[in-house]
């Protein structure tokens, strides 16, 4: 099977530099990985679409967001054709909002051809209690209907508390519920890593972090 | 972000920027078809006004509706305040219904305060007196950071009755807080009392020469005439108040081309504003009131989504 181009690291490119990994902490995915897993999601996205026909791309923020760029950049490589792509903040829609201390919500735009009988792919970083998810699912509710929704993450580490599941998984990691995956990338970070970190209590401060 | 919003001081600039970055998200929710956000799913809010409105009210009504809390209107009128039931049994008596949010308008200044104390709800002042009204503020500097980029250094003119603007009081805070230059401009009459040393110390500037503050100004707030509020006569004829602090189609001419023209209303036309002037291409009036929705959103959801938080 021949891969395009991006599939292989050019060796030429400056990689940027990726911070030490601090205490105890252990890289799950590096920026070779991580960019390997996206383009095999690219392409499994293409395989059950038969095509990107009537594909939108929703990614929620923040990661979410640049990994939905990502995949849609692989496939306009592959296939050509530029796929809609869009944000979806859930804060609103979080059943836990009433736990935290007040966030603002984020950006939430949809691609102008919107999702009403469009095939969704819901794309987040990480996959955990799939509280998210649900929250997406409602926000979606109230912007329109699509045909279908499909789910992909770059890691799912496993303790749903939800009957959720991703159709598309860059990394299956088991973890303890202790630990912490931390997912930084380029477009926010200035780097691309997954880590694993032991945490006690401390997870539920960084949402979006494993949560 | 302090429990209640009172007093534009409950809010500090990082406060008012975090406000802000919500309204521009609830701003896009008024162009949806399905206007709802369900964060406030189970809350009560209790709009009490004391005080005649349409725009305020109407405004916190649907900013509450729209993000799904049950909002009850209270007016005096029609309520057992007209049967002489004082203001802390009707907080009382309200609050004792298991209310989450307070929005009050009252007559006397300092009401949002004492009510604050009353209660265990979160209180939002929405106009007490001549004293403050702090989310008309929020809205008023999101309006103009909208239109001119940033308020960072700009010259804000605000004119007309002074003395029994709770808009002007709140406004002059917050637009200093802010970094913008203000300067205020009102006949002696309709200055308040003390308004030399009250701008030396808040650092802002005053007029009597409306037609020369006019040309260095980047936003032009009018505000209204507030006859029900003068027992006295404050001006000879309002012919005369026209000429000499109306924002008159003439002056129109003085401003720099698309100048943001703001007024909380309702407007007496041809009284402080020609209907040229608040029909310009520059007005921003309808503005404001699409703002005031967005604006009371973020308010709400910042003050009443986390309360009573465990975190």
């Amino acid at each position: 099977m021949a891969h395009p181009p991006a599939d292989v690291p050019d060796p030429s490119a400056e990689v940027p530099e990726v911070p030490e990994a601090p205490e105890g902490s252990r890289t799950v995915l590096d920026a070779h990985d991580i960019a390997r897993a996206l383009t095999r999601i690219s392409h499994e996205l293409l395989e059950r679409n038969k095509g990107s026909e009537d594909l939108v791309l929703l990614g929620i923020p923040t990661r979410g967001t640049h990994l939905a760029t990502r995949l849609a950049e692989r496939i306009a490589r592959v296939e050509g054709t530029d796929v809609p792509t869009g944000t979806l903040d859930v804060t609103m829609y979080r059943d836990d909002l009433r736990r935290q201390p007040t966030r603002g919500p984020q950006h939430t735009a949809l691609p102008p051809g919107g999702i009403d009988g469009k095939t969704v792919v819901l794309v987040d970083d990480v996959l955990y209690s799939g509280r998210t998810v649900r929250a997406a699912l409602d926000a979606m509710n109230d912007l329109g209907r699509p045909a279908t929704v499909r789910l992909a993450v770059l890691v799912d580490r496993g303790h749903r508390e939800l009957p959720i599941r991703a159709d598309h998984v860059g990394k299956n990691l088991p973890s303890a519920r202790s630990e912490r995956v931390m997912v930084r990338l380029e477009e926010s970070d200035g780097y691309d890593v997954v880590r694993i970190a032991p945490s006690p209590g401390d997870a539920l401060l960084h949402p979006g972090e494993g949560s | 972000m302090n429990k209640h919003l009172l007093s534009v001081d409950d809010v500090t600039p990082d406060d008012v920027a975090t406000l802000f970055a919500t309204a521009v998200e609830m701003h896009d929710v008024q162009h949806r078809s399905v206007k709802k956000l369900p964060a406030l799913r189970g809350r009560t809010v209790v709009n009490l006004f004391f005080e005649d409105s349409t725009r305020t009210r109407s405004s916190f009504e649907i900013a509450g509706k729209w993000l799904s809390a049950d909002v009850i209107n209270v007016s005096a009128k029609g309520s057992s305040v007209s049967k002489g039931e004082s203001l802390r049994d009707t907080v009382l008596t309200v609050a004792a219904m298991g209310v989450d949010g307070l929005v009050i308008r009252h007559m006397a200044s300092g009401a949002a305060q004492q009510v604050s104390q009353w209660t265990d709800a979160v209180v939002v002042n929405a106009g007490d007196g001549t004293h403050e009204h702090p989310t008309q503020a929020l809205l008023d500097a999101y309006t103009l950071t909208r239109r001119l980029g940033g308020l960072e250094g700009r010259h804000v003119a605000i004119v007309g009755d002074l003395t029994h603007s709770r808009v002007f009081r709140s406004n002059v805070a917050l637009l200093t807080k802010l970094g913008a230059r203000v300067t205020v401009v009102a006949p002696p009459t309709l200055m308040p009392a003390g308004v030399t040393a009250w701008s030396e110390a808040a650092g802002f500037a005053t007029s009597y020469d409306l037609d020369a503050v006019l040309p260095t100004a980047d936003a032009v707030m009018m505000l209204r005439v507030q006859r029900e509020r003068m027992s006295g006569g404050f001006f000879p004829t309002a012919r005369e108040y026209t000429v000499g602090y109306g924002l008159t189609r003439d002056r129109l001419g003085l401003l720099r081309e698309g100048t943001p023209i703001l007024h909380p209303g309702p407007m007496n036309r041809g009284l402080e504003i020609a209907a040229d002037a608040a029909d310009a291409a520059g007005s921003a009036v309808l503005d404001q009131v699409s703002a005031g929705v967005a604006v009371r959103m973020s308010v709400l959801y910042h003050l009443l989504a986390g309360e009573g938080s465990v975190a």
